[in-house]
C-alpha cells in the first residue's frame, strides 16, 4: 500500500480550541476541520447525514460535534452519528507533523473534478 | 525482521583485546551507558567498550536536572554512573571529544580531536537537541535551553542577581524550569503557545488546574502566547509577543520541545526520519550500527522519555548477547516534577465513542482524576492533585487487564478497588469503615450519615437536611444514595427524582446557578471542575447554558466562549437549513425611515440576497447571506445607522408596537414611543431564551401583547403589565401582573421582570413555562409587592445592560473574531497539480 499525498492547511493554532473552521475544495465537498481540547485534529465533509448541515459550525466536545441544524451529534473519529441517529459523514484522514495540519490528499479531493 | 547475527562469522575480523568485539558507544549520556550496563549484565566478556561523550563529565540522570535547578539535588546526587564504574569494567571513557564522522566502509569513528578509532559494533546514543525557534534574539547571552548540567549552570548564574526569567514553553520542561527559577527569586512568566499547558500530557481540565496552581504561586502564565522576537542588542531586556506584548526579561530559558539527534547518523547515510529509524532489535539501517534512546524512532514513535528508553536497552543487550527480545514499544507515562503539584498522566486521554470516561472530581482536596476503559481495559489516565495510583493504573495499562469487575471503582483508586472480586458500589461503600469521611466538604463521616439515616432520613433531602451530608458540593451524592439503600434494604424508595443540567453533571441548573454565586466561580472550566462535572468538557446542552449563567452572574468579568455559544448567537446571524445566514437590523419599535429601508434594499441588493421578508416582529429580514459576506453586509447596515437586530439570540429580540394616540383615533397613550423607549433600554441583553415585549395602544391589542414574555397594553388611566405569554407550540395567554399609571414605572417593572427571568429561569426556558412552574403569585411577590427588591433587580439589569449593551456587529466589523467567517484555505485540485 503506497503513502497516502498530504496536503498541507496550515498551522494548528488557525483553530479555536473546542471549534471547527471550513476548507472549501473547488468542485468538491467543502471539509469541516476540527480541534477539540486534547488538541486533536479531525476532518469531517462539511455535511450532517441527517438535513446536510453545516457541522463545522456546530459545538465541539469530546470527540464529537453537534450539528447546528438539529443538534445530531456526529464522531468526529467515525463520521458516524451517536446516539439514536443513524448516518455517517465521509472522514478524511489528518496527520500533524511540526505543529501543522495535513490531509489525505485523496480523501480531500473524493468527488472533485 | 532482522535475524539475529551470527557472531561467530564476525570474528575472525575482530580486533579488540583477547579476540573481544569491539562495542563503540557514541553518547555517554542515560541511554548509552545504560545500554553498556544491560550489556555487561548478560555477558561481561563479549565486548571491549569504548564511550565517547560530548560532555566532560561522566554519566549522570539527565531528568533529575529540574530537582537541581530547583535546589532539591546537587549535580553529585545525580550522578549514575562515576568514574570508578568505567574503570572496574574496563570501558574507555573519552569524555568532552564528541564523534563528528562515521566511516561505514572502514568501520572507525573519528572525534573532534581527531582521534580515529575502529569498532565492530557501533551504538548510537546521541539523544536529542533542543529545539530553538529561530526568532530574532535567539542567539543573545542569557538565552538558554534546558538540557544539559551546562544550561543548569547558566540558569543558576543568572537566577543569582534575581531579575526576570521568561520560559518559552509551558510543557513538562518548560515549567519545571519555571519552577527552578521561581524558587531560586527570579520573578517568572511562562509563554506557551498552546490554550492548555502540557497539552500532550493533560487535558483541558488538568491544564486548567496547573495553571491556576502556578499562578497562584506567583508565576506569571500567558497562554496562547506567540513569542515574535527576544529584545536586546548586546544582552536579553525582554520578549515581544505577536500581539505587541512586551515581557520584561534578564534570562530566557526556550523549552519549546527536543528533537532526535540525528545528524551523524544522517552524514553517514543511515535511514533517518525523524529518528534514526531501528527495528525492534534497535537495529539500524546498517546491521553493525544500533541506536537506542531520543535519537531513535521505532515503529514511527520518537520518545522523549526515559521509561521507553530502559526497555530499549533491554532489548538492544538481549540481542547484542544472542538472545533476541525485540522491543514493541512504549506506553509512557508522565510525573511533573515540581514539588506540591501531583500530576500523573499516562496513556491516551483523546476519547472517542467507544472509550468510557469515568471522571472524579473533588473540588475541595483540588483533585481531578479521569481515567478511560476501551473495550475492557484501561487506555489512560489524567491524575491531578491525587497521583498514589498513577502507578497503579500504569500498570493496568501497561498490562492491559481486563478491568470489567473493577469498572465501578476502578476511580477510587488500588484501595478501593481491589477490596474484592465482585464490587458494586453499594458493597463497596458498604465495606468502608464507619469513621470513612463521606462528605468532604461537611466533613461528616459514614456512621454519621448511617446514623442519620435511621434516626428517619428516608432520602437524600433528609440526610442533606439531617447531617449536611452531599448538601454543598453534591460529588458525593452516589455515595450517599448507596449508604441509603444499604442502610434501608427494601425501605429505600430509591434515588430521588431531580432533573439534572445534563447528563455531564448531577446538579440541577439551580444548583449550579447559586454555586457560581456564592463560589464566585468565573469560568466555564472552574464550574466543571468545581461541580464534579463527569466530562472533559461539558456538552452541547452545558456549556451555552453555564455561559449564559456566567455572563449572567458577573456581566463585568464575564469573558465570552465563543465555542459554547450556539451558532447563531456565535454568528450574529440566524442560519439557515442551506447553511446561509439571514440578517435582521434593529428597527427601534418596529418603526423605519427611507434611509434604513433604502440601506436595506442596497444591502439586499449587493450581497445577493435571495428573500426579503417582514417578520412577525415587524423587521426585515434578509435571507441567503454568506458566512463570509456577514462583516461586510453589517458595516453597510452600521453605516446607515443599524445595529444588530438580535433576531438570532436568547436575547431581547424585539418589542412591537402598534401606532398609538400619535395616530391611531383608538389609541389611548403613545404605544410607539413607549415600545422604542423598552427596546432602547433592552436591546443587547441575554437571556435564558428569546424574549418579545409587545405595547399596544389599547385594548383592541393590535401589536399582540398578550402573547409576549411581556406585554403592555396602554388604557386611558395607565399601562397594564402581563407576563408569560407564548405564541408558539403550546399557546398561552399572559397572566395580569399589575397596572401602573406612568412609561417610567412601566419601565422599572419591566427591566425588574426581566432580570428576574435572567437570574432565576432555567437556560432554553421560556417565560412561560418558568412562570407556570414558579407560579404568578411569586412573582408579584418580587415584582409588585417588593419594591425595594424590584428596584433592586431593575438596578442590577440597568448595570448589566451598562457592561453588556453593545452592537455585535460593530465589534465583528472592527474585526474582533475575523477567523469566524473566514475559511481556513481553499483546495484547488488543478492548481495543487502544478497546472494552474
Amino acid at each position: 500500500m503506497s503513502d497516502p499525498i498530504w496536503i498541507d492547511i496550515g498551522p494548528i493554532d488557525q483553530l479555536p480550541t473546542l471549534g471547527g473552521r471550513t476548507l472549501p475544495v473547488r468542485g468538491g465537498q467543502e471539509i469541516a476541520v476540527f480541534r477539540n481540547s486534547t488538541g486533536n485534529i479531525y476532518a469531517l465533509a462539511n455535511r450532517c447525514p441527517h438535513k446536510n448541515g453545516p457541522l463545522s459550525e456546530g459545538i465541539v466536545h469530546d470527540t464529537s460535534v453537534t450539528c447546528p441544524l438539529h443538534n445530531w451529534r456526529i464522531s468526529l473519529i467515525t463520521g458516524e452519528a451517536l446516539g439514536e441517529d443513524k448516518g455517517c459523514v465521509p472522514v478524511i484522514p489528518v496527520k500533524i507533523d511540526a505543529g501543522r495540519i495535513y490531509l489525505d490528499r485523496a480523501a480531500a479531493l473524493a468527488g472533485a473534478v | 525482521m532482522n535475524a539475529p547475527i551470527n557472531m561467530e562469522k564476525q570474528l575472525p575480523g575482530a580486533g579488540g583485546k583477547a579476540g573481544r568485539l569491539r562495542l563503540v558507544v557514541i553518547g555517554n549520556g542515560m541511554a548509552g551507558c545504560r545500554a553498556v550496563e544491560e550489556i555487561l549484565a548478560r555477558d561481561a566478556d563479549r565486548y571491549d567498550v569504548t564511550i565517547f561523550g560530548a560532555e566532560p563529565r561522566v554519566n549522570y540522570n539527565r531528568i533529575m536536572l529540574s530537582p537541581v535547578l530547583a535546589g532539591d539535588k546537587t549535580y553529585e546526587e545525580i550522578i549514575i554512573n562515576d568514574r570508578a564504574w568505567y574503570d572496574d569494567n574496563n570501558i574507555d571513557l573519552i569524555s568532552g571529544d564528541a564523534i563528528i564522522a562515521i566511516k561505514r566502509d572502514a568501520k572507525e569513528v573519528v572525534s573532534a580531536s581527531g582521534r580515529v578509532t575502529p569498532y565492530d559494533k557501533l551504538l548510537i546514543a546521541s539523544g536529542s537537541d533542543p529545539f530553538i525557534i529561530p526568532i530574532p534574539g535567539h542567539d543573545l547571552p542569557a538565552v538558554v535551553t534546558f538540557r544539559d548540567l551546562d544550561d543548569v549552570e547558566k540558569m543558576l548564574a543568572a537566577a543569582e542577581h534575581g531579575g526576570n526569567a521568561v520560559v518559552i514553553g509551558g510543557g513538562l520542561l518548560g515549567l519545571e524550569a519555571a519552577h527552578g527559577l521561581s524558587l531560586r527569586g527570579m520573578s517568572v512568566t511562562v509563554l506557551h503557545l498552546m490554550p492548555t499547558l502540557m497539552e500532550r500530557q493533560l487535558d483541558e481540565a488538568a491544564g486548567f488546574l496547573l495553571k491556576s496552581e502556578l499562578q497562584r504561586r506567583g508565576q506569571t502564565i500567558i497562554t496562547q502566547a506567540d513569542t515574535a522576537e527576544i529584545l536586546g542588542d548586546t544582552h536579553v531586556t525582554g520578549v515581544r509577543l505577536k500581539d505587541g506584548t512586551e515581557i520584561d526579561a534578564d534570562l530566557v530559558v526556550m523549552a519549546v520541545g527536543i528533537k532526535p539527534s540525528v545528524g551523524l547518523a544522517k552524514t553517514a547515510e543511515l535511514a533517518v526520519e525523524r529518528g534514526i529509524v531501528v527495528d525492534d532489535h534497535m537495529v539500524t539501517s546498517d546491521p553493525d550500527i544500533f541506536a537506542v534512546g531520543e535519537c531513535v524512532q521505532h515503529r514511527g514513535t520518537c520518545y522523549g522519555l526515559v521509561a521507553p528508553l530502559w526497555e530499549m536497552c533491554r532489548a538492544l543487550a538481549d540481542f547484542l548477547t544472542e538472545k533476541p527480545s525485540g522491543y514493541e514499544g512504549s506506553a509512557t507515562a508522565t510525573k511533573l516534577k515540581v514539588s506540591g503539584i501531583d500530576l500523573f498522566s499516562a496513556g491516551d486521554f483523546s476519547g472517542g465513542e467507544d472509550v468510557e470516561d469515568i471522571v472524579m472530581r473533588d473540588a475541595t482536596r483540588g483533585i481531578y482524576k479521569r481515567v478511560l476503559v476501551k473495550d475492557n481495559q484501561l487506555v489512560g489516565a489524567v491524575l491531578y492533585g491525587d497521583t498514589v495510583d498513577g502507578n497503579w493504573y500504569f500498570d493496568l495499562l501497561k498490562r492491559g487487564e481486563d478491568v470489567s469487575k473493577i469498572r465501578e471503582a476502578l476511580i477510587f483508586g488500588q484501595a478501593f478497588a481491589s477490596g474484592g472480586e465482585t464490587l458494586d458500589p453499594d458493597s463497596a461503600v458498604a465495606a468502608l469503615s464507619d469513621d470513612a469521611e463521606i462528605c468532604g466538604c461537611n466533613g461528616v463521616s459514614k456512621g454519621q450519615v448511617v446514623a442519620c439515616i435511621n434516626n428517619g432520613a428516608g432520602d437524600l433531602d433528609g440526610v442533606r437536611a439531617g447531617c449536611k451530608a452531599s448538601a454543598s458540593c453534591g460529588s458525593c451524592t452516589n455515595v450517599v444514595e448507596s449508604l441509603l439503600s444499604v442502610t434501608l434494604g427494601q425501605d429505600y424508595g430509591g434515588a430521588r427524582t431531580i432533573t439534572p443540567m445534563c447528563n455531564c453533571t448531577s446538579f440541577t441548573h439551580e444548583d449550579v446557578r447559586r454555586n457560581i454565586l456564592e463560589k464566585n466561580l468565573t469560568s466555564i472550566p472552574q464550574v466543571m471542575q468545581e461541580l464534579h462535572w463527569t466530562t472533559a468538557d461539558g456538552c452541547a446542552s452545558c456549556r451555552p447554558a453555564l455561559n449564559y449563567y456566567l455572563l449572567c452572574a458577573w456581566p463585568e468579568d464575564h469573558q465570552e466562549d465563543p465555542q459554547s455559544r450556539f451558532v447563531n448567537e456565535r454568528m450574529h446571524a440566524n442560519i439557515q437549513k442551506d447553511g446561509t445566514y439571514s440578517v435582521v437590523p434593529r428597527m427601534w419599535g418596529g418603526v423605519t425611515n427611507p434611509d434604513e429601508l433604502r440601506a436595506i434594499a442596497d444591502a439586499a441588493d449587493k450581497y445577493g440576497a435571495r428573500l426579503l421578508k417582514v417578520t412577525g416582529g415587524q423587521r426585515l429580514d434578509i435571507f441567503g447571506i454568506k458566512k463570509g459576506d456577514l462583516p461586510a453586509i453589517w458595516a453597510d447596515l452600521n453605516a446607515a445607522g443599524m445595529v444588530s437586530g438580535h433576531a438570532y439570540g436568547k436575547s431581547l429580540r424585539t418589542v412591537k408596537t402598534c401606532v398609538g394616540s400619535e395616530w391611531c383615533r383608538f389609541g389611548t397613550q403613545d404605544s410607539t414611543g413607549l415600545g422604542i423607549k423598552a427596546e432602547k433600554m433592552t436591546w443587547g441583553s441575554w437571556m435564558p431564551h428569546k424574549f418579545k415585549i409587545a405595547v399596544s395602544g389599547c385594548p383592541r391589542n393590535c401589536a399582540e401583547a398578550s402573547i409576549k414574555d411581556l406585554g403592555i397594553i396602554c388604557v386611558e388611566s395607565g399601562y397594564e403589565l402581563s407576563v408569560g405569554g407564548n405564541g408558539g407550540i403550546h399557546l398561552r395567554g399572559t397572566d395580569f401582573l399589575c397596572k401602573v399609571e406612568s412609561e417610567e414605572e412601566a419601565l422599572e417593572y419591566t427591566a425588574a421582570f426581566i432580570q428576574l427571568y435572567r437570574e432565576e429561569a432555567r437556560y432554553l426556558d421560556r417565560t412561560a413555562p418558568w412562570v407556570e412552574r414558579v407560579g404568578m403569585d411569586y412573582i408579584k411577590g418580587r415584582i409588585v409587592e417588593d419594591a425595594d427588591g424590584r428596584r433592586a433587580l431593575q438596578s442590577r439589569f440597568l448595570h448589566a445592560q451598562s457592561v453588556l449593551q453593545k452592537d455585535p456587529w460593530a465589534e465583528r466589523v472592527a474585526g474582533s473574531e475575523a477567523n469566524l467567517h473566514r475559511h481556513i484555505g481553499e483546495v484547488r485540485p488543478l492548481a495543487l497539480m502544478g497546472s494552474k
